[in-house]
């Protein structure tokens, strides 16, 4: 397994590149294509939404200008408040979830104990099914009347997990969880695979155990592999849309109306676009300050070339 | 030390803008599954098309059901009419509701734009974007149950006409779990306090319901409200009087939601049970529950998922009366049809090859036999014979009667409503059943945004 090669990562240096044309070699203008993409249809579109916030339109007329007002209304709305908290217990705990479960998968996976391989290619399928489908199998799974507590002993499992307002938001932080912990254990495996085992074997000689091991080789060598699964999975589930869409719909009630469904709900329900704008640019603002602060806290600022995949 | 800081920033700006177009992706994707192929056939029928020969025209339909019905008859159209074809993409329910909409407002809406009626055809007159089709389409609508072609009428004008079956909301039971419980179907409100507490006690569901699609509630408050108030009490809140909401009756309604949800009357688990596939109708077929108030449409869903169950044991009747309620019981609510307009914005050609399909092949003979052999029920006047010969004559019968007699059919009122009234209708109202607010609550909210 090598270090997963990120296209991404390169391009932000391109533009020191290109202060520097005297220098030969592959030039900014190999950049030009990804960048022309991303502005098209990431930049674009941000800039559109930014502007439609602003206005009232309800998709069918012409948007009429609105002002701050919009803003106002939608920020002081008890519907987004509500949202806003949700969303941040429902990042915060799937971090909490996602995190520990990834962490120590990647570094069983990354090992050489028998059957390894059987069992990471097992602990890999989640990754590979559509999320739609995921969130339809759950969605059946969970179901009282029809799923699998029908299956299993009668009483065993029979909670109305999706149905109850109290339960439901965990319900989908565990699906959301078992979709997205692959990712991030392969992550993970990658970063312990880069390990030297030098290192390991100092720490024998030292008389290291397994546990200390983990503690003081393992874990510091990951750092900037858990700074990168941390912000993807921070910013992935402030932004998970699709399951929760599947598996509830925003319910019962507002209980699983998380931001990303708040936006849909106001957009493509009740056709305020203005608003549902408003939501949107807050969830990128959001989601770009917490990128940036846990790089500001990770201390990424300073990261070089480092072993690890990050 | 500034480049690796302007790195730093960037990265984070890349990995977070990755994300959230990520997350714009999958949130589109339900309404774009069918992109790739609409956007090349209403091209065709956009205005400014000057070149538009032989008066091609586009319709986009739904799936399921009794759509079927529909799609046959844009066959036979495009076969003896190979000159001025309709193009006809379907689409799953949601999908559509998303994309229609954003066509529409765009100019780039197919020829016949199919809807529901109510407060998107008004936004629709509106915003100028359907015709006024009164003159052309006399003929079609003289053949219609006026209760159900009135309410394609915008301002005395007709801009919408029905296209397919009427479908009111219908109590279905399963026979066999009321024989195994020695009682009778409710008629009265009193008797279906009763039939729930001795259905719950013998350890099954007395009503399924959909909880978690929410829409099905709308019925139950629906009729409650019409039992007790007559349609009046939702004409006021159409109409947008000042605290339309705090009439008597849908207080009443509201807490009369409260108690049957209290006295176990859906189960614990409705809010689990999803309408989209069908689980709560399977619920009644497996016997677990016994009774389900729901769409004509779900008399198909029986018989498609348990002939044998449908066969022998599915039993429907009316929504009970209420004890002192001044609303008449022969009242129905439900969807009256779904209905055709026509784009303002298509070709001349275009809206004229509609017209001509709208009066030659809407509700004509071989539509009526087909909506009758699947077991839909045709808004038309003078059917008695024909429904008398069918298969299924005695639902039809029943269903045919009910919308006939029916002194007052209400269109379901989250079409009635403007789209951001009827979003904040369903999630209160799915609040009610979930016991988190109260009928107070609940009234309060909606007048807010009346």
């Amino acid at each position: 397994m090598r270090t997963v090669e990120r296209p991404g990562a390169a391009a932000p240096t391109r533009p020191v590149a290109a202060v520097r044309r005297a220098r030969t070699g592959p030039t900014f203008w190999m950049a030009v294509p990804a960048l022309a993409f991303f502005a098209l249809f990431a930049l674009l579109p941000l800039g559109g939404v930014a502007v439609l916030s602003f206005m009232e339109w309800d998709g069918l007329g012409t948007p009429r200008w609105a002002g701050v007002g919009i803003w106002i209304d939608t920020l002081t709305d008890q519907a987004t408040i509500d949202a806003l908290w949700r969303t941040a217990v429902f990042v915060v705990v799937s971090y909490v979830f996602q995190a520990p479960v990834a962490l120590l998968l990647g570094v069983f996976m990354a090992g050489r104990q028998r059957y390894r391989a059987v069992w990471s290619v097992l602990y890999f399928l989640p990754l590979l099914f559509s999320s739609a489908a995921i969130g339809i199998t759950f969605r059946s799974l969970l179901d009282p009347n029809f799923g699998l507590s029908r299956a299993l002993s009668p009483g065993t499992l029979s909670t109305n997990w999706l149905g109850n307002p109290d339960l439901a938001l965990y319900a989908v932080i565990f699906v959301v969880g078992w979709c997205f912990i692959p990712f991030h254990a392969l992550l993970y495996q990658a970063g312990v695979r880069q390990i030297p085992a030098s290192l390991y074997e100092a720490a024998v000689l030292d008389g290291a155990g397994r546990v200390k091991q983990f503690r003081f080789v393992t874990l510091p060598q990951l750092r900037y592999t858990i700074v990168t699964s941390s912000t993807l999975m921070l910013v992935g589930s402030l932004t998970c849309f699709d399951l929760v869409f599947v598996l509830t719909g925003g319910g019962p009630g507002e209980a699983t109306r998380i931001l990303p469904l708040h936006m849909y709900l106001t957009g493509f329900r009740s056709y305020a676009m203005g608003p549902a704008s408003v939501i949107a640019v807050l969830l990128v603002v959001v989601g770009l300050a917490l990128s940036l602060l846990l790089n500001r806290l990770s201390g990424s600022g300073r990261m070089q070339s480092q072993q690890a995949g990050a | 030390m500034r480049h690796t800081r302007l790195r730093a920033v960037t990265t984070a700006a890349l990995a977070a803008a990755t994300a959230l177009t990520l997350a714009a992706c999958g949130g589109a994707s339900p309404g774009d599954s069918t992109d790739g192929s609409t956007s090349g056939s209403d091209g065709g029928s956009g205005d400014g098309d000057q070149s538009a020969v032989g008066g091609e025209a586009s319709a986009w339909i739904l799936t399921g059901g009794g759509w079927p019905v529909t799609a046959a008859s844009f066959e036979r159209w495009n076969e003896g009419n190979p000159d001025q074809t309709i193009t006809v993409e379907e689409f799953e329910n949601d999908a559509f509701k998303e994309k229609i909409r954003t066509s529409v407002g765009s100019g780039e809406a197919p020829t016949l734009i199919m809807n529901w009626t109510g407060g998107t055809l008004a936004d629709y007159v509106a915003g100028g974007q359907v015709d006024d089709i009164t003159a052309e389409t006399e003929d079609l609508v003289s053949r219609v149950m006026p209760s159900v072609a009135q309410n394609g009428v915008v301002d005395g004008a007709t801009y919408a006409v029905p296209m397919n079956d009427v479908q009111p909301v219908i109590l279905y039971y399963n026979e066999d779990v009321f024989a195994q419980a020695g009682i009778e179907v409710p008629t009265t409100w009193q008797e279906t306090l009763d039939a729930v507490a001795t259905l719950s006690d013998a350890g099954i569901i007395p009503f399924s319901l959909a909880g978690q699609s929410v829409w099905p509630e709308l019925m139950w408050i629906q009729y409650l409200t019409d039992r007790i108030g007559g349609p009046e009490v939702f004409q006021a809140v159409l109409d947008g009087e000042p605290d339309a909401w705090s009439d008597p009756a849908i207080l009443e309604a509201l807490t009369k939601i409260q108690e049957l949800v209290d006295a176990g009357g859906f189960g614990d688990a409705f809010a689990s049970v999803a309408a989209d596939q069908s689980a709560d109708a399977a619920l009644v077929h497996t016997g677990r529950a016994a009774m389900l108030l729901q769409g004509s449409w779900l008399y198909a869903t029986f018989h498609a998922d348990n002939p044998e169950f449908a066969t022998s044991a599915l039993g429907f009747t009316t929504f009970p009366t209420i004890e002192g309620g001044s609303g008449d019981p022969a009242n129905i609510v439900g969807n009256p049809a779904n209905f055709w307009s026509i784009s303002a914005s298509a070709s001349d050609e275009a809206k004229q090859t509609a017209l001509d399909y709208l009066n030659e092949f809407v509700y004509d003979e071989d539509q009526l036999t087909a909506m009758l052999d699947a077991g839909s029920v045709p808004p038309v006047a003078g059917l008695e014979d024909r429904i008398a010969q069918s298969d299924d004559a005695e639902y039809l019968e029943f269903a045919y009667g009910m919308v006939q007699d029916a002194p007052h059919f209400q269109l379901s009122w989250d079409q009635a409503l403007p789209s951001d009234q009827a979003q904040e209708l369903l999630t209160n109202l799915s609040q009610i059943f979930l016991g988190e607010i109260t009928p107070q609550q609940f009234v309060d909210a909606m007048n807010a945004i009346l």
